[in-house]
C-alpha cells in the first residue's frame, strides 16, 4: 500500500482538488498536502492524496545521470579491450 | 507513459549492474537493507537480486504496514466491528491481516460484520457523511506517507463537525523502527540502508542522519523504480568500499533535505507521539508510533470505544517476526508456499505484495529452483 505513482494534472477542480492522470486513468485526488500546484506539474500520488511535487528537472537530471553511466561503462570497455 | 518507462529501461539497468559487479569487492560481503516494503516489491518483480553479485545481499527490512501491525491491533478493529456495531473504513491490504480465532477483518465481513475497503480518507469522511446514524471507525495504518492524509481527514471532520467519525490510530514512525533495528538483540549485520522513498518525501533526508552520524550506517534514499533501486545499491556498495558512511539520496526528483513541510506541520498538529507501540517483530518500541493529541480526543476510537491493546503472540510457525528483523528468509519459513500462501496467508509477511513472503512468493520462488 505503500505504491505511489507520478501523475500528472490535468485539471484544478473543487478547492484543493485536482483531476490527475495515473497511467492513463483519471481520478481526482486531493491537494491538501501541497501549494500552489499547477496543471501540467507531476506529483507523487498516495491514497488520493498528492504527496509531493516530483521535480520535473531533477527527473530528467536522474535520468541523465543513468545514460551517462551507460556511456562511461561503454567508455572503459573500449579502453579495456 | 514515457517519464515511467525511462526508469525501467533494463539495458541501463544491466549497465548499473555492470558498475556494481566491477567495484563489489570479492573479498567482503555487502548486507544492504531495503527497510521499504515499496523495494521489497520492486527488488522482487524487477529481478533485481539476480542482477547483483553473490556478495552484494538485499535484506528485506520492516517497512510494509500492514507486515509490521500486530494481531492485537487487527482484533481491536474486529471487535469494534463486531461487538460495537460500527462501520470499519480501512486500506485494502489491511483487511487480510490474519487476526485472533482465524478472523481477519474480511473473515469477519463474511460473518455480517460491516467492514468497508476505501482508497483515500475522503472516502471514509464519506462514508461517515452519508451514514449520520452509525458509527464510523477508519483505521488507520501506515508509515509517514498516509499519516498526513489521515491529519486531513481528522481537521476536516473536526471542522465539519463530524460526530460519527473516528479514527483507530496505528501510524508508525520509519526512524523510531530503524532504530529498533539496529539495536535487536543478537544485532543484524547490515552495511547500510536503502532509505525509504515516499516517506522520505514526507520527512525528509534530515531524519536518517543519526545513522550515518551515530551509527556509521550508509543510508541511500532511493526511488521505487528498478533502476532507482539498483543506483542505489551502486552508491552504497562505493561508500562501502570508501568506508564512508553518509545519506546520500538518489530521489533527488522528489525528497529534499527538509521534506515537506506543510504535511509535517499538518500531522504535529493533529498527532503526538505515543509512550510505547507494539510492533510485529520488533516488540514494544518507545516512540515509534503516534497517537491523536487531547485535542482532538473526541475522533480516538480507543477512548470513544474503550477498546484495549491486548497483546497477541503470533502463530507459533510463522517467521515472520525474524523475517521483519531481518534475521530470516522467507523461504526459511517452514510453511511458506506450502501452508501459508498468499490466497491463505498465515503470517502478515504474505499479505501484501510489499510483504516480503508475497512478493518473493509471485517473483522470486522459482528462482531458487533453477
Ligand atoms: S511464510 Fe507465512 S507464516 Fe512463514 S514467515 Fe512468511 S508470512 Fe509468516
Amino acid at each position: 500500500m505503500c505504491l505511489a505513482i507520478p501523475a500528472r494534472i490535468e485539471e484544478l477542480t473543487t478547492p484543493g482538488n485536482a483531476i490527475v492522470n495515473l497511467g492513463g486513468v483519471r481520478k481526482e485526488i486531493s491537494l491538501a498536502l501541497v501549494d500552489d500546484a499547477a496543471v501540467g506539474e507531476y506529483v507523487i500520488v498516495h491514497v488520493g492524496y498528492a504527496l509531493q511535487k516530483l521535480d520535473r528537472e531533477e527527473a530528467e537530471r536522474t535520468l541523465e545521470m543513468f545514460a551517462e553511466m551507460g556511456q562511461l561503462d561503454e567508455l572503459r570497455e573500449e579502453l579495456n579491450t | 507513459m514515457k517519464y515511467v518507462d525511462e526508469f525501467r529501461d533494463g539495458e541501463l539497468a544491466k549497465n548499473i549492474a555492470a558498475n556494481i559487479a566491477r567495484e563489489a569487492d570479492p573479498k567482503r560481503t555487502y548486507r544492504l537493507m531495503e527497510f521499504c516494503g515499496g523495494h521489497t516489491h520492486a527488488i522482487s518483480r524487477y529481478g533485481i537480486a539476480d542482477l547483483l553479485p553473490a556478495n552484494v545481499r538485499m535484506i528485506h527490512g520492516p517497512g510494509c504496514p500492514v507486515c509490521v501491525l500486530p494481531i492485537g491491533r487487527v482484533d481491536q478493529a474486529i471487535r469494534l466491528a463486531r461487538e460495537h456495531g460500527v462501520i470499519l473504513c480501512t486500506y485494502a491490504d489491511t483487511v487480510r491481516v490474519p487476526a485472533s480465532d482465524n478472523l481477519s477483518l474480511m473473515r469477519a465481513k463474511a460473518k455480517g460484520a460491516d467492514v468497508r475497503m476505501i482508497y483515500s480518507t475522503q472516502d471514509a469522511l464519506k462514508v461517515a457523511r452519508d451514514n449520520p446514524q452509525r458509527e464510523v471507525v477508519f483505521l488507520a495504518i501506515g508509515f509517514e506517507t498516509t499519516t498526513p492524509p489521515t491529519a486531513v481527514a481528522i481537521q476536516q471532520a473536526a471542522a465539519e463537525g463530524l460526530k460519527n467519525f473516528s479514527i483507530l490510530c496505528d501510524h508508525v514512525l520509519t526512524p523510531a523502527a530503524m532504530h529498533a533495528i539496529l539495536a535487536v538483540e543478537g544485532g543484524v549485520a547490515l552495511d547500510g540502508f536503502v532509505g525509504p522513498a515516499h516517506v522520505s518525501t514526507v520527512i525528509g533526508s534530515k531524519p536518517y542522519e543519526p545513522f550515518a552520524d551515530d551509527y556509521g550506517k550508509p543510508v541511500v534514499i532511493a526511488g521505487f523504480e528498478p533502476l532507482d533501486v539498483m543506483q542505489a545499491i551502486l552508491m552504497l556498495v562505493r561508500q562501502v568500499n570508501d568506508g564512508r558512511a553518509e545519506v546520500e539520496n538518489e530521489f533527488t526528483r522528489a525528497v529534499t533535505r527538509e521534506g515537506n513541510l506543510k504535511a509535517q506541520q499538518l500531522v504535529a498538529e493533529v498527532f503526538e507521539l505515543r509512550d510505547m507501540f507494539e510492533w510485529r517483530g520488533l516488540g514494544s518500541v518507545p516512540d515509534s508510533a503516534l497517537k491523536l493529541r487531547p485535542k482532538y480526543a473526541a475522533f480516538d476510537a480507543e477512548l470513544k470505544f474503550r477498546v484495549d491493546y491486548v497483546e497477541v503472540p503470533d502463530n507459533k510457525a510463522c517467521e515472520c517476526a525474524a523475517i521483519l528483523r531481518g534475521q530470516k528468509r522467507p523461504q526459511e519459513c517452514k510453511i511458506f508456499g506450502t501452508v501459508c500462501t498468499p490466497e491463505n496467508p498465515v503470517g502478515s509477511c504474505m499479505v501484501s505484495s510489499e510483504g516480503a513472503c508475497a512478493a518473493h512468493y509471485s517473483y522470486g520462488r522459482f528462482r531458487e529452483v533453477a
